[in-house]
């Protein structure tokens, strides 16, 4: 028995704590992804270099460690990204030693497969969502893991942890499994696939004092910065690149501004904001008074627009 | 931060996403663009106040019939904790959704129409939140304004509720009676000038002290194995690693174990969370456990501390909730889900329905329908590892999965 009180000791000499930190949302993630890796032949975790997804690469690293997170990484690439997302990307994955499988929604564009949109609001935001069940299809995978929470938006916080998803990549969102206590049901039907939400019960909060207090790098355009920028319908876009459609009528400004999302550069706007560093960032975060979407034009497009999204196969 | 995640449960109309959208709104947790589109839409349904419902009911077909259909998330949070609403539907149909928000909260509000009183609803939704074991209840009397304020009123609602306690199963229950008005605001979030009478807290006044109670149930601590690390690297060779989450009670280094069916014992050599060891794995942690003899385990077996073993046996009774179109009868065969553990179940027999609304039992039943709750006996291809439900609500619970469909087709407790 001494031998074990001594080493005991030497553990807690080595660690300073008794018991790991009481994160119940990091616990419960981490749960999840866990059912996930052994519930599933062929799960891949669907990685837009977004704050979200970087979360849950952090929180896989957690769960399996010390092996190597036991599933690859899925870019589904609109072409829009800003380009310090993708550079980002790339040497997250070579620190990880994942395997990352990239498709491009200029392929399906290519294709003919889709349709490029015209006009003003023109995005290929709705585009990637055929790349993405083709992508499903070919690697014939089981269970996509995403980032997305309940607090984004109406729709998502009727969403499952575990959704699944019929051979159309279809969400029947009348007809949802329940899901009771900690146990996920993840049988599935050949052709089927499972929608997986880890950090559902996150808020975008929750997302940046993680990254706060695990000191997790992000993409720096989440950092306020000065870009040229125009005005649209009260909303901030990017200049910067020939990707948002600019009318002669809409002048180009600099300001001080950062990204809270990083979807598509075409739907996503930035905000006036001088939160150069994480602490700044979360304490903003915390005062603000609009919603992390409310910069986002894709669900603008309707009071429905995510649900009727997310019924087509969105993420 | 202390995460609590509490189940609404009210009939339609009782204002139950009013109220959830009033303690949005009176802890500034609402945003400007979301309060801008809901007084947006209520002026354009000629509203003379908000329309709080419109904040939580998602679903287009929600919105269109004014009702709530389906279990649907809220978040919000105050300087000392953070909220996870699950608001449940009301309607007799929906007892599934209600029983699925129970299981994960570790608090339940139910609402009561002041101007209705205690109905056969309000047995439907104390009846479930009782057999869930939810520990605290609080019954929120709504509409206040619209019967004056009256305390005479408020009173004869809490007899009434306090003479359906005695029913109860779960007697140890913390229950609470709080007058609101979820549309005036009254003792919601803010004290009300309209109920001097009344010397208790307000509902979020309430919420923000459960947590000097203890709110989780707690048992004899279970670890079911959900995954087993072998990394195969140069630097972990040898490291075998059982990864899962602890219920019930905690686990430390050097606990004598036994692993679940093998009966093997051993000791707990280390405790991971990440790249760091622990001396303590606290009760709801995602930990990863060594042990200090080399043991055949993989997942599905479970480690439990020797001298608390559970029941390990191949036949069960539990109080079952149904959840699907298609019929449980006896002679049905179902995937059962224990944990993270998978067997074959068989149905034996239904030894009585129950109904929900304490009005008694039914025997000779032939079949259970979506809705209907009952004990029903069940025998396994293969043991499970079990505890009562009312001595571990973890360890004491499982899922039938129908196997034609994959659906999740009821959730049973066990006796």
């Amino acid at each position: 028995m001494s031998t074990l009180t001594e080493e005991i000791k030497k553990k807690e000499s080595l660690n300073g704590a008794d018991r790991p930190s009481a994160n119940a949302l990091e616990h419960e993630a981490i749960y999840i992804l866990r059912e996930v890796a052994a519930q599933f032949e062929k799960p891949v975790l669907l990685f837009s270099g977004g704050k979200d997804s970087i979360t849950l690469v952090r929180l896989a690293q957690k769960a399996f460690w010390p092996a190597k997170i036991p599933f690859p990484l899925m870019h589904i690439d609109t072409g829009h990204n800003f380009p310090e997302t993708i550079e980002f990307r790339d040497k997250l994955v070579k620190e990880l030693g994942v395997e990352l499988i990239v498709r491009n929604v200029q392929d399906s564009i290519d294709e003919g497969k889709v349709v490029e949109e015209t006009g003003k609001y023109a995005s290929r935001n709705m585009l990637q969502t055929t790349t993405l069940l083709d992508a499903i299809e070919e690697f014939k995978f089981d269970a996509c893991i995403g980032g997305a929470r309940r607090d984004e938006e109406k729709a998502r916080a009727k969403e499952r942890i575990f959704s699944v998803r019929d051979d159309f990549g279809q969400w029947d969102e009348k007809n949802q499994r329940p899901e009771l206590f900690d146990m996920l049901n993840g049988e599935i039907e050949i052709g089927q696939n499972v929608r997986v939400f880890p950090i559902s019960n996150w808020t975008e909060l929750d997302v940046w004092s993680y990254i706060q207090k695990e000191n997790i790098e992000i993409p720096s355009i989440y950092f306020a910065h000065k870009r040229n920028t125009f005005l649209r319908d009260g909303l901030i876009w990017s200049a910067e690149d020939d990707v948002v459609f600019r009318a002669d009528d809409e002048p180009v400004e600099e300001r001080m501004v950062r990204f809270r999302t990083v979807g598509d550069m075409s739907c996503t706007a930035a905000v006036e904001s001088y939160a150069d560093t994480i602490d700044k960032v979360v304490a903003e975060i915390r005062d603000s008074r609009i919603s992390e979407r409310g910069a986002r034009i894709d669900d603008k497009r309707s009071e429905a627009a995510m649900e009727k999204r997310k019924q087509q196969g969105y993420f | 931060m202390e995460v609590l995640k509490i189940a609404t449960a009210g009939s339609v109309d009782d204002g139950k996403s009013t109220l959830i959208g009033r303690l949005l709104y009176d802890t500034k947790s609402m945003t400007d663009d979301k309060l801008e589109a809901i007084e947006r839409t209520s002026k354009q349904k000629g509203y003379d106040y908000l329309d709080f419902s419109l904040a939580t009911d998602g679903l287009v077909a929600e919105r269109e019939q004014g009702i709530t259909i389906d279990v649907a998330h809220i978040y919000f949070s105050t300087a000392t904790k953070s909220y996870i609403i699950a608001d449940t539907p009301g309607h007799v149909e929906y007892t599934r959704n209600m029983v699925t928000g129970a299981s994960t909260s570790q608090a339940s509000i139910i609402l009561i129409d002041a101007r209705k009183g205690v109905i056969e609803q309000t047995h439907r939704h104390f009846f479930i939140n009782n057999l869930l074991r939810v520990k605290d209840v609080i019954v929120a009397i709504n509409k206040m304004d619209l019967v004056d304020f009256s305390e005479q009123t408020y009173n004869s609602i809490k007899t009434d509720f306090e003479e359906l306690m005695k029913k109860r199963d779960y007697q140890d229950q913390n229950i609470t009676f709080i007058p609101v008005s979820a549309l005036k605001g009254d003792n919601v979030v803010n004290r009300s000038q309209n109920t001097p009478w009344y010397k208790g807290q307000t509902l979020l006044e309430h919420l923000e002290e459960l947590d000097q109670r203890d709110v989780y149930n707690t048992g004899t601590p279970r670890f079911p194995v959900q995954y087993v690390i072998r990394p195969k690297t140069e630097d972990y060779h040898d490291f075998r690693g059982f990864a899962g989450k602890v219920y019930g009670g905690e686990l430390n280094v050097g606990d004598e174990i036994v692993v679940l069916p093998s009966m093997t014992r051993s000791r707990i050599k280390a405790i991971y969370f990440y790249n760091k060891q622990y001396k303590t794995a606290p009760r709801r942690s995602s930990v990863t456990i060594t042990l200090e003899d080399e043991v055949n385990v993989s997942r599905g077996d479970m480690l439990v501390r020797a001298g608390d073993l559970p029941t390990v046996d191949k036949q069960l009774t539990a109080t079952v909730s149904w959840m699907d179109s298609d019929s449980l009868a006896p002679g049905g065969k179902y995937v059962l889900q224990h944990g993270v553990n998978k067997v074959l179940a068989k149905v034996d027999a239904i030894e009585h329905k129950i109904h929900p609304d304490y009005s008694g039992i039914e025997e000779n039943v032939s079949s259970l329908q979506m809705n209907d709750i009952a004990k029903v006996r069940l025998r396994l291809n293969k043991p499970i590892f079990y505890d009562r439900f009312k001595d571990h609500r973890t360890n004491g619970s499982f899922i039938l999965i129908d196997s034609k469909t994959n659906n999740t087709a009821g959730v049973g407790f066990i006796e």
